[in-house]
């Protein structure tokens, strides 16, 4: 009995291991892009209009880029542009293009023990919190958002890794992750606006610091290169990206929202 | 606590609606863990039975090794295989990263271990009851083992649980090798790591819930099995 299930097992696992053949590419992302829902909203269109299905797999950018140099993917799609531009320099991927911003902001408890409620100057605001001692929560995965974070920190002179595990505190993982601990622990941290947008789970902590120029969020999509890793999907994934930036893809993005607000703003060159 | 309430809501709400999206996470991760539990049986209960059986140098070392073993962290076996799997890896050219063939891999290399282990435990104690009767048939090493594993069915049952019980729960390894991707790798656990991670917290819960029950079904139906075979042995 026992073997005969076995057996069944894994015929029922054999058989079922490869999927369907409608042609599909890989996309290394960011998670910032998969958890708003924006993806829910795009790729069922470029599916319908291409029959190419794009399959997600949402890590931090960094974790992203790696998988794609290790030629995991068809396209990368993240928001680090000194690192992307580095990627296509090193051979990994050709020709990246701009494909929409947003902007990241500074949450923190709603009774603000470092006074930053207001600023425009995430600098200052960062030089504050680091004054009051007061709890940062730090992504500190080398994610897309752990890179403007560590620079916006240059900025300031402080240092908080000498305070790391005080009241720094790297969290080492997503940003939701990161959120929840932040709101757990009554702690400031950066995070991107589309996930804080569609956050479930805020408690009282609000956006105290924005709209400063230097909190930019540029997102970039880049082809894997096609050289370095054979199996790259060249065709069908050069339909995604051109799909991305032509006016479909835009007006697409420009047209999700979350509870109204538009989160991603498409600025793909013409 | 309200979340506690309103996840027991969503989780009766999603089952009861049907939920599509729901039932596809479902049989997937049922599909994966319960191979991986096939096959770790596959491997892990004859390698057990050799080691509970036989006697040969560095025996105690095997033991200890697969014992230890039994403490694999899933992250790291995840790690593991996507670094054989990755295209850039040995086994590259397969194409399986990403897919759920290679999920039931990673959960195989997790459990297998522990099935062995257990098996080996089982096994041994059985062994020793058995031992003078198989040598008075003058039972070869194969019969012996053969035996033994019918004999042990109903304690080996038990071990399955066990590995696939760590299978269905973990999330470390398969969310590395699957990449939690919407209708091709994602399962309870990665879907309930994406919730969290978005703050949906009383979704993730409902999610847990409804894992516990899946877990719960499993092995009620071995339960049962085990039962209406143990009647007919007694009959």
């Amino acid at each position: 009995m026992t073997f005969r299930a076995l057996t069944l097992a894994l015929a029922l696992c054999c058989a079922s291991a490869t999927s369907a053949d409608t042609p599909s590419i890989l996309v290394q992302s960011t998670t910032s892009t998969a958890n708003s829902g924006l993806y829910d909203n795009l790729l069922p269109r470029f599916t319908e209009a291409t029959g190419i299905a794009v399959n997600v797999v949402a890590v931090g950018t960094g974790q992203a880029i790696r998988n794609a140099q290790n030629c995991d993917a068809d396209v990368l799609l993240v928001h680090a542009k000194s690192a992307e531009e580095a990627f296509v320099a090193a051979g990994y991927g050709v020709s990246r293009q701009d494909l929409m911003y947003n902007d990241f902001v500074i949450v923190g408890p709603a009774d603000d023990p470092a006074g930053v409620a207001g600023l425009t100057d995430a600098g200052a605001a960062l030089s504050r919190i680091a004054e009051a001692e007061a709890l940062f929560a730090s992504r500190g995965d080398d994610s897309g958002t752990h890179k403007k974070e560590r620079a916006l920190w240059e900025g300031t002179g402080a240092d908080p890794d000498a305070a790391s595990g005080d009241w720094y505190r790297e969290t080492g993982s997503g940003m939701g992750a990161t959120l929840n601990a932040a709101v757990g622990m009554g702690a400031y941290t950066l995070t991107d606006r589309a996930t804080w947008l569609s956050f479930g789970n805020k408690g009282d902590v609000a956006v105290l610091v924005e709209h400063d120029p230097a909190l930019f969020n540029q997102y970039g999509v880049i082809l894997v290169s096609p050289d370095r890793c054979p199996d790259v999907k060249e065709e069908d994934g050069m339909a995604f990206i051109d799909w991305l930036t032509g006016r479909d893809g835009q007006s697409a993005i420009a047209e999700f929202t979350i509870d109204g607000t538009q989160v991603f703003f498409p600025n793909a060159p013409e | 606590m309200n979340d506690m309430a309103e996840a027991l809501r969503i989780a009766v709400t999603l089952v009861l609606s049907g939920d599509g999206d729901l039932w596809e996470i479902v049989l997937l991760s049922l599909r994966v863990s319960l191979s991986a539990t096939a096959l770790a049986c596959l491997i892990g209960m004859p390698l057990g039975a050799l080691l509970a059986t036989q006697r040969f140098a560095g025996r105690g070392a095997a033991i200890v090794c697969i014992n230890a073993l039994m403490g694999l962290p899933p992250v790291v076996v995840g790690l593991m295989v996507y670094l054989a799997l990755s295209r850039s890896g040995p086994l590259g050219t397969f194409g399986l990263l990403y897919t759920p063939a290679a999920m039931i891999i990673a959960q195989t290399i997790l459990i297998a271990p522990i099935v062995a282990a257990l098996s080996r435990q089982v096994l041994e104690a059985l062994h020793l009851e058995y031992d003078e009767q198989f040598r008075s048939l003058g039972l070869g090493r194969v019969a012996a083992i053969r035996a033994l594993l019918w004999d042990g069915r109903f304690a080996l049952m038990t071990v399955g649980l066990a590995g696939f019980g760590r299978a269905i729960a973990e999330v470390g390894a398969v969310i590395v090798v699957g990449g939690n991707i919407d209708h091709l790798t994602r399962v309870m656990t990665t879907a309930i790591a994406l919730e969290t991670s978005k703050g949906d917290l009383a979704l993730a819960l409902a999610l847990g819930l409804v894992l516990m029950v899946l877990a719960l079904v499993v092995n009620a139906a071995v339960h049962g099995v085990r039962n209406s075979e143990g009647q007919l042995a007694h009959a």
